[in-house]
């Protein structure tokens, strides 16, 4: 990599205008004219359409997370999955809660539990009809797994291809927990039916609008964390992580306490990410922490270009926008273009489409100056 | 009316057995007569009485009745017929001279029925096929009665079958325990303490149970200590059987992981690559055996047992063929760059899923055990099939062959320098590139032999890789790289310590312990358990 140089402005003046004006986009425009477009004007937004954008703004905040560690730490992590999924089931206990008397079976427990006969609430379920609490949880359940994990991980020197590995392992066991009834989280089913949030109708199109306009200024906030945790010291050590780490140990750096710190930072907003995305699709299922969903969004990264800042929201974009466009149309050859991606990612862009725009402007700017 | 071959068989043994006339109290007309009676009352009684003589006539009259070929004359007389379709008297079995002319069928309800069924379950004890003797003798454990003892004591006389003698001692013993005579009790208790049977430790362990009265169910306090020693030595025996058991599914877990991870251990070993295609290379191995099968089936059907054999090769070539492919065309692009090596093999995985999908389609496609692969030995009570055996048997077998490749040949010494030190193996010759492009195509192979031995254990569909993959990586990282020891150790290690805890902790918990158990070990051993040990460092 190279060395870059003294101090760089946090974003380009494009930069700064593409931020607003996604800021303007998704925080007023999108919900105005969702809510107040008339019936039959061109300018009306379905609320599939927004339902659909704000689960992929999800995505990009995920996206976004990985990149933190995979782009600039050099941690493929492969339970990335697993911290959305803990955070949507966090915020599922709560969303479980508002159902209130409203489900099938008109009990105080949720529907599920009545089938399986439990008389009360298992322990776990403590406070969790409080959104405050809800709201810690959805930090803290995916921060404090990532620690635990990343400080014994870390401090064995687990890394490359190894720590993918076992984050699988992880991820994999937890699915195979989640799938049991006996955990308390819905079993196959999950959580699901949801009826509102604190008092508000969940389906009522101003709580759709509310939940995209967090979903959009999250993403904002998280990318802006990133590229100021960047373009810090911090970041600068992270990157040196990244190339060799141990050339940094031998600088008396301890790159433990790093790696654990934007690693844990990045199982939250995974985490918070789920949260917001659980009730905007209305479901949690362990099939969300299946080992094929946590190497997806390796390739999301990879696909808009990893260690680059927009790259990782482009990349969940193009790749989920192209999954709704296949699974519509040729469902059966989703997966022969979602394989073929990941191969023709690694083998040619190595740096995805951001670098190939980049590379392509450097030509551009090069051929300029030589005629 | 013979409407089996046993029907027949029987008629013919019954005649012999009249030729030869049986001692004690055979047949006679006053025993059936209660048959022809209207009021079902009657007709069961009569069935009672022809149980009780417990001889092969008895057995033959009521295996008639049950299969409703038993018929009453106008004159009350119980007929049978014969293969001529003539009426023949039921006890003597000789031809009515004249025929009568009405006759009609011994009505048999459902009581009556299930009667019939115990009865003859019961005369079946008596059998001169052993294997119907065995079958009866095994059902008749289920429903222990006072009432059977006599015809236990009988069938016991003169029966020569060493297992069926002990299954009838034990069901006599069981019997027995409930006898008025102490010296009786005594006996049968020391002669359970040599079962190993479940339920016989049940019965046993109530008799030592106290009624609402405080008072014990085995009255004597000398056979009650008999009991609590036959107790403890039964539990004994079964505690041993259920860890035999265990181990011996460990081991079967063992075998199979070790096939899957020995070829992972290579790539890795050599090329630092995690092969996550693994996986469905297993699979193809499997769907090779099934397209072998199928030719088998439609040119060579005398030969179908032999499919598996001629299977084992065409697995290897079509996995280690595919290997190569991959190797030359993406993976050697990728040398340098494990992570992204990781996603590009990850989605080749995907790749191959759905190209079986769209060829076989999406469902399981079925493949046969061949007759010497089916069926199994039973071993203190823990039964083995020959599936299971014949994958321990090839696992080793296997290893033993890589081992031989990397030990004694020159592309093993290849392997192993390239292995140990990719620059200097270069410098001094070796061919990196096509040590690299054979060894991938060898460990392809060998998880294609996998898939052979998985086809005959489990279902193969598009999805069978996905199932294994995750384990045997668990191996690998467990094992380390460098040796194929590590990876032995760490695949039957493996199996046998989640065979041995899943049956306390279930499936789940015991996959969560095991990942624990691997993250405590590497905090030691990073490079796992049993890593070439060298001073190097990484970058």
């Amino acid at each position: 990599m190279q060395y870059q140089p003294k101090i760089e402005p946090l974003f380009s003046k494009l930069g700064w205008v593409g931020l607003i004006g996604f800021a303007l986009l998704t925080l007023l425009v999108v919900p105005s004219l969702y809510l107040m477009a008339p019936d039959g004007s061109s300018f009306q937004i379905s609320s599939y359409t927004v339902t659909l954008v704000g689960k992929i703004m999800c995505y990009c905040i995920v996206a976004v997370a990985m990149n933190l560690i995979w782009g600039y730490a050099g941690i493929l992590s492969l339970g990335q999955g697993l911290f959305f999924a803990l955070g949507g089931y966090s915020f599922g206990m709560y969303l479980m809660r508002q159902i209130g008397r409203d489900g099938q079976y008109q009990s105080n427990l949720p529907d599920f539990m009545v089938f399986l006969d439990w008389k009360e609430y298992p322990l776990h379920w403590i406070g969790t009809d409080s959104f405050l609490w809800a709201i810690v949880l959805v930090v803290l359940v995916p921060g404090i797994l990532a620690f635990i994990f990343g400080y014994f991980a870390f401090r064995s020197r687990i890394k490359g291809v190894y720590f993918s590995i076992i984050t699988q392992a992880l991820t994999f066991a937890f699915m195979l927990l989640f799938f049991r009834n006996e955990t308390g989280f819905g079993g196959n089913n999950g959580f699901t039916d949801f009826k509102r949030i604190l008092g508000y109708s969940i389906t009522d199109p101003s709580m759709r609008a509310v939940l995209f306009g967090l979903s959009a200024f999250f993403l904002l906030f998280v990318l802006v964390l990133s590229r100021i945790l960047i373009k810090s010291k911090v970041g600068r050590i992270l990157t040196a992580v990244r190339d060799s780490e141990s050339r940094l140990m031998f600088c008396g750096y301890d790159p433990i306490r790093y790696k654990l710190f934007v690693w844990t930072l990045s199982a939250v907003i995974c985490g918070i990410a789920g949260a917001l995305y659980v009730p905007q699709v209305g479901i949690i299922n362990p099939s969300e922490m299946s080992p094929a969903n946590s190497i997806e969004i390796a390739v999301w990264v990879a696909v808009g270009g990893r260690g680059t800042i927009v790259g990782p929201i482009i990349g969940a974009a193009a790749v989920n926008g192209a999954k709704s466009f296949f699974t519509q149309a040729f469902p059966e050859y989703w997966l022969f273009f979602l394989g073929l991606l990941f191969i023709f990612v690694t083998l040619c862009l190595p740096f995805g489409i951001v670098g190939l725009l980049s590379k392509l402007k450097r030509k551009f700017i090069k051929s300029k100056t030589e005629s | 009316m013979f409407k089996n071959k046993r029907n027949v068989l029987l008629l013919i043994l019954s005649c012999f057995v009249l030729a030869f006339p049986v001692i004690g109290k055979a047949l006679d007309r006053a025993d059936i007569s209660g048959l022809a009676s209207d009021t079902a009352m009657e007709r069961l009684r009569a069935i009672e009485k022809i149980a009780a003589i417990g001889d092969p006539d008895a057995l033959r009259l009521l295996e008639a009745l049950q299969n409703s070929e038993v018929m009453i004359t106008d004159a009350g007389q119980i007929v049978l017929e014969n293969e001529e379709w003539d009426v023949i008297d039921a006890i003597t079995l000789e031809v009515l001279d004249p025929q009568p002319d009405m006759y009609d069928t011994v009505i048999v309800n459902n009581r009556m029925r299930s009667q019939l069924d115990s009865a003859i379950g019961v005369l079946q004890l008596l059998s001169e096929d052993r294997e119907i003797r065995l079958t009866s003798a095994k059902s008749l454990q289920d429903n222990l009665l006072p009432s059977l003892l006599s015809i236990l004591n009988k069938a016991l006389a003169k029966e020569t079958d060493q297992e069926i003698i002990r299954i009838l001692k034990e069901s006599q013993s069981v019997i027995l325990l409930n006898a008025a005579d102490k010296q009786q009790r005594m006996e049968a208790v020391n002669y359970l303490m040599s079962s190993s049977e479940r339920r016989v430790r049940e019965l046993l362990a109530a008799k030592l149970e106290r009624n609402e009265f405080g008072v014990y169910t085995e009255e004597s306090a000398e056979v009650r200590v008999a009991i609590e020693s036959a107790v403890a030595a039964i539990d004994r025996k079964l505690t041993f059987i259920d860890y035999f058991g265990r181990l011996f599914s460990g081991l079967s877990l063992g075998s199979i992981l070790l096939l899957a991870a020995m070829g992972l251990a290579i790539t890795y070993g050599l090329l630092g690559v995690i092969n996550l295609a693994h996986g469905e290379m297993m699979m193809i191995g499997a769907y090779a055996t099934y397209v072998t099968q199928q030719l088998f089936v439609s040119y060579l059907p005398n030969y179908f047992d032999l499919y598996v054999l001629a299977a084992i090769p065409i697995a290897f070539l079509c996995s280690a063929v595919i290997g190569v492919i991959l190797e030359r065309t993406v993976i050697r692009w990728l040398y340098g760059r494990p992570l992204e090596t990781l996603l590009a093999t990850w989605g080749i995985s995907l790749f191959l899923i759905q190209s079986v999908r769209q060829i076989f389609g999406a469902q399981n496609v079925e493949v046969s055990n061949p007759n010497w692969l089916s069926g199994g030995v039973e071993v203190w009570n823990v039964v083995m099939p020959f599936n299971r055996i014949a994958i321990i048997v090839f696992a080793v077998l296997v290893l033993i062959g890589i081992w031989l490749l990397i030990s004694q040949t020159r592309l093993g010494l290849f392997i192993r320098s390239v292995t140990q030190n990719r620059s200097m193996a270069a410098c001094v010759g070796v061919n990196t590139a096509k040590i690299d492009m054979l060894a991938f195509g060898l460990g392809s192979g060998i998880a294609g032999l996998a898939g052979v031995a998985l086809s005959q254990i489990g279902n193969v569909g598009p999805d069978l890789g996905q199932a294994y993959i995750i384990d045997s990586f668990m191996v690998v990282v467990l094992g380390g790289v460098g040796q194929l020891a590590g990876t032995v150790y760490a695949a039957l290690g493996l199996g046998a310590f989640s065979k041995l805890i899943e049956p306390g902790v279930g499936a789940v918990l015991t996959k969560i312990i095991i990942l624990v158990f691997i993250i405590a070990v590497i905090q030691k051993r990073p490079q796992g358990l049993f890593a070439l040990k060298g001073r190097f460092v990484e970058d």
